[in-house]
């Protein structure tokens, strides 16, 4: 609860210290946070309601764009719920092309992830490292789906691109390179001051309340929560698969540190298996245009945690309700746990933590007046004057702050 | 517990359940509950069944009436999703905050992008339209096409 003796510092929704748009009212006493509070929808598009007003192709290629980190994420999540509808089959290869573009897409987000860690504690040497060895994964991706982001690999009823044997060892000859430098990094994680004396202790999340607030992915395993939806509720391939569950009992920054190093082994080592194993045949399966009635449940282990879409189903060849449930979503209520009683200081890295996609999370609705024919300009000092009068009904009056600084001077 | 005794149990406890709880596969239940009896089947799944966790909550306008999804998971593996139906004309489902502290998101989304009503929700941010949004408009309703506004709502 914010408490009216403490100072009141609005954090966004634009502030140097966010990648995205998003809106953290702050309470301090001194140095320390006692209440926080987040307003989010501020990357709000309309893409549920837009799903309902195209077809399920179409919708797909949509969805895909709810987020450029985890775009596949959410692609095989929709196409997994409306194939299920549909009752298509999809076909081995399919299934393990599908994994290894995920395992892909994870080493490229918690590889992007240290490096906004390393930049959010003043470590940008880190940033720079870690995203250099990124363009390896990404230029991968770019050889294996033709894009570095919004990969359009999915299709209901399978893939659009097949890997041949060339295409296998550029991936093999990559992930040998990744998994060294990784073991730099935990290396690092293990040994380096810097990463220990800032990341240890800091925004605490402990595992009652991880399970209360029903947190996903690396934030809650770095909780001692181990739930991953690739073992609990396998989809694609991870069934015929082998691999461990990272968690660690730490519940700070530091262990989602780990949990994402120790992730990233582990997709080094199911992209190999994926390499070895993949079975021939065809990659696509013809699918119909009308999908029956019927719903589904998609659930979609993300590099962010636990993705998860609804879909309900017609008969015709739209959706009537597609739901999308980003993991950020679902984490972003412990954010004000994690900064109880911490210092205002740590409010980058701990927020950074839980590895946040607004975009993601804020994908609804947006209005455009299609009716009027005349041009509407808003003029800046329009936009300046709505700001001040938000910022006043938050409790915060820049025009009095602004005389009390003039008369200082 | 597998997918059978959930389903026996919640069948045995609730006879009006009977025939209402559909398993679509593994790790994936249905079950339809009628709007009356919801609190203690929601009370029972989450407390006596263990279904701890609240995956989220979806809301859907079936043209004749709401629809509220609740997607509960038990140890992240097993799926129950509790669905219930509202009327159109005053649409009203309790929060289950005291169950699910998570749950407060969804629930302001569903006042937000459809129009139902949560009681014994707190007051605070609402989520995810803007303050400005003017009243009387939902935009995931069947009636509201994308693209267009209505006159005597942006007059509001």
């Amino acid at each position: 609860m914010h408490e009216s003796g403490d100072v009141r510092i609005p954090i966004g929704p634009q502030h140097p210290a966010l990648k995205e748009p998003e809106s953290f009212l702050i309470s301090l006493r001194g140095e320390k946070i006692t209440a926080s509070s987040v307003r989010l929808g501020y990357n709000h598009r309309g893409i549920e309601k837009a799903c309902e007003e195209r077809t399920y192709t179409q919708g797909l290629y949509l969805i895909e764009r709810i987020c450029g980190i985890c775009s596949h994420s959410h692609s095989t999540c929709f196409v997994q719920a409306v194939e299920e509808i549909a009752g298509i089959q999809v076909s081995p290869r399919a299934k393990y092309m599908r994994t290894l573009i995920a395992e892909l897409e994870r080493i490229h987000s918690h590889l992007l992830w240290l490096g906004v860690a390393g930049h959010e504690i003043g470590f940008d040497t880190l940033l720079m490292y870690t995203w250099r060895d990124r363009e390896v994964v990404m230029d991968l991706l770019a050889t294996l789906t033709g894009n570095r982001v919004n990969y359009g690999i999915n299709t209901i009823g399978g893939v659009r691109r097949d890997i041949n044997s060339k295409q296998k060892e550029e991936v093999l000859k990559a992930i040998d390179i990744l998994e060294e430098r990784t073991k730099y990094y935990i290396d690092l994680a293990k040994n380096e001051t810097t990463l220990l004396k800032r990341l240890q202790g800091v925004g605490v999340l402990s595992y009652e309340d991880a399970k209360k607030l029903d947190a996903v992915g690396p934030t809650a395993r770095a909780s001692g929560i181990e739930r991953d939806v690739r073992k609990d509720d396998p989809y694609a391939a991870y069934a015929e698969l082998d691999f461990k569950v990272i968690s660690v009992n730490s519940c700070d920054v530091y262990g989602r540190t780990l949990v994402r190093l120790g992730e990233l082994m582990e997709s080094y080592s199911l992209v190999r298996q994926i390499i070895r194993k993949i079975p021939d045949g065809p990659i696509l399966i013809k699918s119909p245009r009308k999908i029956p009635a019927g719903q589904a449940v998609s659930r979609y282990e993300a590099p962010r945690g636990e993705d998860l879409h609804y879909v309900r189903a017609n008969g015709t060849e739209k959706p009537d309700r597609v739901k999308v449930r980003a993991p950020t979503l679902a984490n972003i209520q412990s954010v004000s746990k994690m900064l109880e009683d911490r210092y205002l200081a740590d409010m980058p890295i701990v927020i950074a933590a839980i590895d946040p996609c607004f975009s993601c999370t804020d994908r609804l609705v947006s209005i455009r007046d299609t009716k009027s024919k005349e041009k509407n300009t808003v003029a800046w000092e329009t936009i300046r004057l709505k700001g001040i009068a938000w910022y006043k009904d938050k409790g915060i009056d820049f025009i009095s702050l602004n005389k009390k600084l003039t008369k200082l001077f | 517990m597998s997918e059978e005794n959930i389903k026996r149990e919640l069948e045995d406890k609730f006879t009006y359940l009977k025939d209402a709880v559909i398993i679509q596969r593994r790790g994936r239940m249905f079950a339809q509950v009628p709007l009356d009896k919801f609190d203690e089947v929601f009370a029972y799944a989450v407390k006596q069944m263990h279904f701890l966790a609240l995956s989220a909550i979806t809301g859907l306008d079936n043209r004749d009436g709401f629809e509220v999804i609740y997607h509960l998971n038990q140890e992240g593996k097993l799926l129950l999703n509790l669905s219930v139906g509202l009327n159109k004309e005053n649409p009203q489902v309790k929060s289950v905050i005291p169950y699910c502290p998570s749950a407060d998101i969804y629930e302001r989304e569903l006042m937000d992008l459809l129009g139902i009503k949560v009681s014994g929700l707190a007051a605070g941010h609402r989520y995810p339209l803007t303050d400005d949004w003017p009243k009387g408009e939902y935009p995931l309703r069947k009636d509201w096409k994308s693209g267009t506004r209505n006159e005597e709502a942006q007059n509001a």
